[in-house]
Formats: C-alpha cells, structure tokens, sequence
C-alpha cells in the first residue's frame, strides 16, 4: 500500500471511529435526558414511571419535614398549578419558601417523588436592579 | 463621581474606535505611525479604564448608595473585606472588571512585542480593542454600572451572603483573568491570519500568555470548588453546573493547545489543528462569560438579566464565522512541513491526548448547552444529569493520565523496542505493585475506574520520576554537584519540560483524591437530639450541645451574619476521641422590612458555616440546618414584629437574642448531613502542585535574562569605552 493511501485509510478509519462515538454520544443524551418541565406542564402531560426535571418556585406554608423526608410543593412561576412531592437528600442552603428550584422527579402513581440529592437552589438574583427605582444616568 | 466614571466610559468606547480605525488603517497603508498610534490607544484604555474602576471601587467602600451597583449589592453591614470584592458581584461591576482585565493583558502583550510583527500586532490591536469596546458598549447601552438613583437610599441590599467567603475574593478575577488571557492569542492567532503571517513567531509571542490563561482559569476553577466544598452546604466539589463546565472547556482546549504547540515548534506539524485550538479557546472563553452573564441556562448561578443574550450570540457568531473562513482561507499556508513517522512516537501519544482532550470538551459542551440542542431539534427543553457526564469523562479521564505518563518517556519520531522497555519498566512497575497492594488490600475491588486511577497515576509518578532521576543522574555525572543542586539546575536550564512535569504530577494527585472522594465516600443525613449520636463510616459522631451567637459582632467567621446557630458535635472512633467540630447555620438581615422589624433581622439568605477536619487520610466533613420554625420561637419574632418599631434594629437585635437564649435552653432536634471523605484534602494540594509547576514553566528561561543582562552589559561597556 502506497504511503498516501495508508493515510487516507488511517484517516477514514479515525474519521468512523470518531462519527461512532460521537453518535453514541447524542443518542444517550437524549435517551438519558430528563424533558425540562413546569408544574402545570407536569400536572397535564405528566407519565407515570418517567423522571421529569422540574423548575419553578417553592409554595408558601407548603414546606414540612418528617423524619428525613422533606414534603414541599412546587409552583409555576406565574400561575397556579402546583405540584406537591417528596425529597430525601441533601438540601441546598438557599432552599426556602419562594425561592426558584430545580428538582428530578418521577411521577409514581398520583404522587411525586425527588429524586434523591438531585434539588438545586437558585441563587436569589440580587443582580437584577429593581424596576421600581428611578434611575437617571 | 457618577459623572465621572460615566464619561470614562464614552471616552473607553471612543478611543476603541478611534484605535481599531488606526491600526487597520495604518497596517493597510504601510503607514507604522498609525499602527503606533492604534497601539497607544490601548495603553490609554488601560489607563481610562483604570480609573473607572477605581471610581466604583471607592463608590462601594465609601457606602455611596446612590449607584445603582452599590445598593443593590453591598450595605453599611456588609465587612470592608467583602464590601471591596461586591464590585464584581454585580452584572455591571464584573463587565466592567472584564473590560479592564482584558485592556491590562492587552496592554502588556503589544508593549512586550512593540518592536516586532507589526502586521500582525497591529491587526491583534484591532482585534483587541473590538472585544473591549465590545464590553464597553455593553456597559454603555445596557448594563450601566454609574446608574444613580436619587434620592439615594439609606441603605443596601447587601452582599449576597453566600459570596461572602475568601475565595469568593479571587475566584471571580482569577476566572475573569483566564477569560480575557485566552483572548490575547486569539488575536494575535487571527492578526496573523490575516496577515498572512503563520510562521511560530506569533505563537511565541503568546506561548506564555496562553499558559498564563491556563494557569488562572486553573486556579480560578480551583477556588470555585474549594468555594462550593466549604460554603454551599452540600458537601461537594462539582456538580457538573452550567457555569463551572463554561469554565473547564476554554481550559481543556487551551490544555491541548500547549501540548500541540510542542509539535509545531519540534517539527513545523499540526499547524491548522493549533491555530484552530487558539481560536476555539478564545470563543469558548468569549461563550463562558455570555452562560453566567446572560442567565440563558438553568444554572444554581442565577445571574438573572436576559438582555445580554442577543449581543453576545452576535458576537460568538461573527467569531466562529471568521474563524473558519481565516482557517480555511489560509490552509494552503498552514501545510505541515512533516508526516507522522509512526503511531509509537511522542507526537502521536500528543495527538492522542488532543484528541482526549478536545474529546471530554465535546461532551462537556454538548452536556452544558443540551437543554438548548434538546429545544431546537424536539421542541421539549431536557437536561442530562451528573451521571450522564460521569459516563464519559471517567474513562476519558483515565486515559489522559495514562497518556500523561506516557508523554514524557516515550521518543520523538518513532519509539522503538529497547526505548520502551527503558523508559516503561519503572513506571509500569509502579502501576503493578501499586495494583497488587491495593488488591491484596480488598480496598479498590469494587469501584474498577478508582483502582484504574491509582495504577494510572502511579505510573504517572513513576515515569515522571524516572525523568527526574535520569536528569540530575546525567548532572551529577558531568558537574560533580550534590543531588538537590543538580535537581535544582536541571529545573532551572530547562524550566518549561521540567515545570510541565510537575504538572503532571499534580494532576495525577488530583485525580487520585477525586476518585478516591467519590468512590469511598460515607455520608449521613439525619436528624439528631443534643445527646444523641451516628455513625458514619467508622466514625461516631454525637451532637453534643447547641451554640448561638447574636449580632455581627459576634459573628465567629466576620462575614456579617445577625444570627449563628451551631452545633458542638464530637467525633470518636472506635471509643478514642478524633475531633470537635462546630457547623453553624448563619441568619443574614433580609433587607426587606416588610417581613417584620424582627423576622427581616434574620429573614436573609441562611448560609451554612461547614465544620471541616481535613487530613491528609480523610475529611470529616458537616453541615447543621437547625429548626427556628418552632412555635415558641415563632412566638418571639411574631411579637417582636407588633410591639417593635421598624426604626429601632438595636431593640429588634434583642429579640433575635431572646431567640438565641431560647434555642440554647430548650433545642429542638436539628438536621445535620455528614459526610466522611477520603483523601479529598488531596485534591487541593494535587491543584497547588499544579500551580507551582505552571509557574515553573512560566517563569522566563535563564538564557533570555541572561540576553537582556548581556546587552545591558555590552551597551555600559560602549559607553565607558566612549568615554576613554
């Protein structure tokens, strides 16, 4: 085989070998991937057995602890709809009523359970100016 | 002084303009005066900027609320010590630390190479010089960090108190630093391009400020784990967020790019793979700081403001664009001048690890940004969690420390038989017995990817010490000097192999204390009574009494806290006393006096104080989350709150140490998670390995000072032989 034509094996063989993985790559991705929702889109589309990732906010006078596990529900940002679970694990300090959360979720039945050590806290943003100021420049 | 930092920046914007007309002008007319002049300007950035920042700095220590930036992030309670790192908490504040950290780099990369390139330099300046003004017209147009307010409010939000730690101080300049270093070879790499200049001067121009990028983004990535470890209460390192992975990428590709460059400078190979390296770490660098400023990702870092979003897509898409179209324009110009001899040489162990390494960037990326990938093709946003990434970067991790013991033993151009089994019996040796032990041990039999990444990293250590060994063997032999000087010697002739030998070194050591932390690791979250006790992994720890402390005062870790409720707990092992450990919660003024004039004293961010007893072997690691939402406490607040005035925070305070006194006599049960780690200590120290030896490698070779000594020699000689 002639020098050149090695190399172009050499690179055709790392060119497939690359596309492979990198398609192994997108599949689990999107096969081990969790769909983003919001509790009114949880309450409606929601499949039992399946983990969700939730955003939204912590529901006021909704937050109580027994024995290790936390009970808190979760509310749309604006609306209504909220989804109530149960969470073992570690809980993040900025963890209060109101704040933004991420949580995994899998709907058993009619409840939810949080997927254990999987609850993230928003940091509260502090870094947004509030609108009611007047503001000259 | 509004006014003041407000006209700073008009000026910074037009002298970037003015700059960028002047270095092209003059670089496309042969005119070097304009050239000149366009590279003056930055040095005058430099200095404007300068003093925009001292303005803001001085507006945040002098408690001038009538900036926007300083009221809604620092307060009269927040320590100075803080009150001077809250410029940079800030949306407006840190694009401005940006802008100023990018004209002060910029600034030292065209004086150091006044005297050559001028084609190249000149384009750089221009391209410098678009990124700052850039930033500049962010902070102009929507993100003003002079914005008043008037009348100005009496008091502040704060600092957000979970930023209130050390390296909460260096983390964000440290980052910001890395961020805006990877943009000075971004430049020189296109100004070369364009040209069409692509010979290695440009890259040994910027050589080192490419390290100097990779040390800061490293040292930077470091404090923000360290940060994350002992401030955010959840008893990790990393947790594969959004904005730490914005961070690692630009440093993995800018990691493969001083090993590539090897290459280049050895045998004229991989030119378009280096110049293609520079540009991606430059754009990933420019994509990190658009993840944590544009609040486009769910992040635990919520730096809120969406605004930013649609200048910086623009501006990553005008990169990526340019950059192929340089690349690809130029490819006749960037041939390599050889072939890979064989697949068993340095260069292809180099290639190999390149590619690992551009590799594990891909899956970051693709990780970070897939709830965005996941949108555009379904239509539904998802997210992979930390165990999808885990999947793929363990085993590329394993083989970029095997490949960093390979490295440096085997031979350029083709390795042959009797090279290898010279160079590989030592460290493959290491890797063996260190296998056998840890086997006849039963410590790793369980957990393969930890027992892989010891034997990889003994093999590490063995084949860097092996080099070491040789060298001041070789020393030793022709100069007669003693082990340490020659060791000392060989460091000093040849400080860049030598510095990035450490830095292997501390790597391997890091990832041993990662895998053995996330392999071996105990922890216990549960509830406890004082008097009661757990136990955790050999440890028996017993909650021994509660601690308040009231006011910031009083405050045991000065960050400002109004309250601090804690936990004396004793550690024992197998009935022998091993430690005390003290975790406390801290209560932060909300700020927010509609809460009540009591509940708003305590009504803040909580944040955990963490009690650590770190050891070489083994960190004990704990967190306390007491309860106040008993009724007899809520009793204190709810009439604290009716009979006290707003006005009065000093009667308000004594409520709160009626609280405290209460807590102490009667406690309730408190939540506390506890986690028993091993070697975790490792990992900082594998990190402080790193640095030492990227400083090592950075530090200018004795032949350049010895260049600059001579010529200052030669020139007094001339003259004292003038003045005979």
């Amino acid at each position: 085989m002639s020098p050149a034509r090695k190399r172009r094996v050499r690179l055709v063989v790392a060119l497939s070998a690359a596309v492979i993985l990198a398609s192994a790559l997108i599949y689990t991705s999107f096969s081990a991937a969790s769909p983003t929702v919001t509790p009114s889109q949880l309450v409606r589309e929601g499949i039992a057995g399946r983990t969700y990732q939730l955003t939204g906010k912590v529901k006021s006078g909704s937050v109580r602890h027994v024995g290790d596990t936390l009970y808190f529900s979760v509310q749309d940002r604006a609306g209504e709809a909220s989804v109530p679970l149960s969470y073992t694990g570690t809980v993040p300090d900025p963890f209060r009523e109101g704040r933004e959360v991420i949580v995994n979720v899998e709907k058993q039945g009619d409840s939810y359970v949080g997927e254990r050590n999987s609850l993230i806290t928003k940091c509260p943003s502090k870094y947004t100016a509030t609108p009611s100021k007047t503001k000259t420049y | 002084m509004s006014q003041l930092g407000g006209a700073c920046l008009i000026l910074a914007l037009g002298v970037c303009v003015y700059g960028i007309g002047a270095s092209i002008y003059g670089v496309r007319t042969g005119q070097t005066q304009w050239s000149e002049s366009g590279r003056r300007s930055v040095y005058a950035l430099a200095g404007i900027l300068t003093v925009a920042f001292a303005v803001l700095e001085l507006a945040f220590l002098r408690n001038d609320f009538s900036f926007n930036t300083v009221a809604d992030t620092s307060s009269t309670t927040t320590p100075t010590f803080y009150k001077a790192a809250a410029v940079w908490s800030s949306q407006e504040g840190s694009l401005l630390l940006w802008a100023w950290l990018l004209s002060l780099w910029s600034t030292l990369v065209l004086f150091l190479t006044r005297k050559r390139m001028r084609d190249v330099s000149a384009y750089a300046t221009a391209i410098l010089l678009g990124f700052g003004g850039f930033f500049i017209a962010l902070m102009v147009f929507y993100a003003n960090p002079f914005g008043t307010t008037d009348p100005a409010p009496a008091e502040g939000v704060g600092l957000d108190p979970l930023l209130r730690h050390p390296s909460m101080m260096i983390h964000p300049p440290m980052l910001y630093s890395g961020y805006t270093l990877c943009i000075v070879p971004l430049a020189f790499g296109m100004g070369a391009l364009l040209a069409r200049k692509v010979d290695a001067e440009w890259i040994k121009a910027t050589r080192r400020f490419a390290m100097a990028a990779w040390l800061f983004l490293g040292i930077g990535i470091m404090l923000g784990a360290r940060w994350s470890y002992s401030e955010l209460g959840w008893g990790g390192y990393w947790g594969w967020d959004a904005v730490e992975n914005a961070s690692l990428m630009p440093w993995l590709t800018a990691t493969a790019f001083i090993h590539s460059l090897m290459i280049q400078e050895k045998r004229g190979m991989l030119k378009v793979w280096n110049v293609s390296l520079v540009l991606a770490t430059g754009t990933l660098a420019i994509m990190g700081t658009f993840l944590v400023r544009s609040g486009i990702l769910s992040s635990i870092h919520a730096f809120g403001g969406q605004t930013l979003g649609v200048p910086f897509v623009i501006l990553i898409g005008v990169l990526i664009l340019s950059s192929i179209y340089l690349v690809s324009s130029r490819r006749d110009m960037l041939r390599s001048e050889h072939r890979l001899d064989s697949l068993l040489s340095r260069e292809s162990i180099f290639l190999a690890n390149n590619i690992v390494l551009v590799g594990l960037c891909f899956v970051i990326f693709w990780g970070t940004y897939f709830p965005l990938i996941s949108e555009a093709l379904t239509g539904h946003e998802a997210s992979v969690g930390p165990p999808w990434f885990d999947r793929y970067t363990v085993p590329l991790a394993l083989i970029l420390v095997l490949l960093s013991g390979i490295g440096p033993v085997i031979a350029w151009r083709r390795a042959t038989f009797a090279n290898a089994r010279r160079n590989f019996v030592i460290p493959l040796s290491f890797a063996l017995a260190t296998l056998a032990v840890l086997l006849a041990a039963g410590v790793a039999d369980s957990k393969p990817f930890a027992l892989a990444m010891f034997c990889c990293a003994a093999f590490v250590l063995g084949s860097v010490g092996q080099e070491y060994w040789r060298g001041v063997r070789v020393r030793r032999a022709i100069a007669g000097e003693p082990a340490p000087l020659a060791l000392m010697a060989l460091v000093k002739r040849n400080r860049r192999r030598y510095g990035g030998y450490v830095v292997h070194i501390g790597i391997a050591v890091l990832f041993v204390g990662v895998a053995a932390s996330s392999s071996f690791q105990h922890a216990s979250e549960l509830s406890l009574s004082p008097g009661q006790s757990t136990k955790v992994g050999a440890y028996t720890v017993r909650y021994v009494r509660p601690t308040a402390s009231v006011t910031p005062k009083y405050d045991p870790v000065h960050t400002g806290s109004t309250l601090s409720l804690g936990a004396v707990l004793d550690v024992t092992k197998q009935g022998k006393h091993v430690t005390t450990l003290t975790p406390a919660e801290d209560f932060y003024d909300s700020g927010e006096p509609a809460q009540g004039s009591v509940a708003h004293l305590i009504g803040g961010q909580p944040v955990s104080q963490v009690g650590i007893d770190g050891g070489i072997k083994r960190d004990i690691w704990s967190a306390i989350a007491p309860n106040i939402d008993t009724p007899r406490l809520k009793r204190i607040i709810e009439i604290g709150n009716k009979t006290i005035p707003l006005v009065r925070p000093d009667e308000g305070m004594i409520a709160v140490a009626v609280m405290a006194r209460e807590y102490m006599r009667s406690p309730p049960p408190a939540e506390f998670h506890l986690i028993v780690s091993p070697l975790v200590m490792w990992i900082w120290i594998g990190g402080a390995i790193v640095a030492c030896g990227a400083l090592i490698a950075l530090w200018p070779a004795p032949s350049a000072v010895r260049a600059r000594v001579s010529v200052r020699a030669r020139s007094r000689a001339a003259r004292r032989l003038a003045r005979a």
